[in-house]
């Protein structure tokens, strides 16, 4: 991980196709982070702090102020390093989720994709290199309304999804290991 | 799932506000006090419905720049054994089994692989297959290519009438 300045940091650049982000490996990604903030990823990921004032409290034990850790953390967002500060839900303990892939044809790929993207029910949308192409996740407050999601995009796609819900979960998320 | 529950949920699907008192602007919204959000999400986390509360990174944009979705087609008897050993081991993540649906899919048992380059996340996945436990054990390894979408889920949803939807 390289230590030069923040400012250093350019991020990933938009693809044509106005999605997210490339994660092939082709764009440069690793971003310049201050001693803060490696901090901040790597000892915050779990266990934050349940008191009135739980930045000040961060602050108080890195040796920073309040405000120093708001801005870090508010930078960090901007720079799409970390999707939020809050909760991780366990799978099937809140609502419903359903892992679904589908085997989209290349010149259908980007529309496709788009048309699910735009469903606020689906929270994860990844082009995968395999026959099943299109993989992503639908959420919902149960089955039901779950199904009803995915029969539509089904309907409007005119394509069959593989519906492969969780059974079993073998790996307690402790958050990721940034500087193993 | 009470209506606190789901009240507050909504409430917290997009993160905490990152103002200097979150949980009083978290209870605000709610309509409860800043102690007893506190309390609620320190009870949600001994119960395990939060797993947990923290910084949620996102992996591409801190430098991991790829990742791979691995499956293996685990006999039935021998699915548990593995998934637990898998879920131990260094880099691999979410380690899930999941219903085979034949005869285009007979895999079992998902994980993830992150890694800095292509070549970090292969070398690891090919240090996998070499061991005892999974040597002879069919796999696919799905790279990624492009993500259109990554964010923590949204489980609440609100109709057009304000209510909450699906209950």
């Amino acid at each position: 991980m390289p230590t030069s300045p923040a400012e250093s940091f350019s991020p990933p650049a938009p693809t044509a196709s106005g999605f997210d982000a490339r994660v092939d490996g082709t764009a440069e990604c690793a971003p310049a982070l201050s001693a803060l903030e490696r901090r901040l990823l790597d000892e915050f990921q779990r266990d934050f702090p349940l008191v009135p004032a739980p930045f000040a409290e961060i602050g108080s034990r890195l040796g920073v102020s309040e405000a120093e850790v708001i801005s870090a953390l508010e930078d960090l967002e901007t720079r799409g390093c970390i999707s939020r500060v809050g909760p991780v839900f366990a799978p099937r303990r809140v609502g419903y989720s359903l892992l679904a892939a589908m085997s989209v044809p290349a010149a259908r790929l980007d529309a496709v994709a788009a048309l699910v993207n735009a469903y606020p029910e689906v929270n994860h949308n990844y082009e995968r290199e395999h026959a099943y192409n299109l993989w992503f996740v639908v959420t919902g407050n149960d089955e039901q309304r779950v199904e009803r999601t995915l029969g539509e995009i089904e309907r409007r796609t005119g394509l069959k999804a593989l519906r492969l819900p969780l059974e079993r979960a073998y790996h307690i998320d402790l958050g990721f290991p940034l500087w193993p | 799932m009470s209506e606190l529950q789901r009240k507050l949920l909504m409430a917290m699907q997009e993160g905490l506000p990152i103002i200097s008192r979150p949980y009083r602007e978290i209870g605000d919204r709610i309509g409860m006090s800043e102690e007893e959000t506190i309390r609620v999400l320190g009870d949600y986390l001994n119960q395990g419905l939060i797993k947990r509360l923290g910084v949620v990174v996102r992996h591409h944009e801190l430098g991991f720049c790829d990742n791979a979705m691995v499956v293996w087609d685990v006999p039935d008897e021998r699915v548990d054994e593995v998934g637990e050993w898998l879920g131990k081991q260094h880099g691999v993540t979410l380690v899930y089994r999941r219903p085979r649906r034949p005869p285009h899919w007979p895999y079992n048992l998902f994980c993830m692989i992150h890694g800095r380059s292509r070549g970090a996340v292969r070398e690891r996945i090919d240090a996998l297959t070499l061991t005892h436990t999974l040597a002879e054990i069919p796999h696919a390894v799905l790279f990624s290519r492009r993500r259109f979408k990554q964010r923590g889920a949204r489980y609440v949803f609100v109709d057009a009438k304000g209510e909450s939807a699906g209950a």
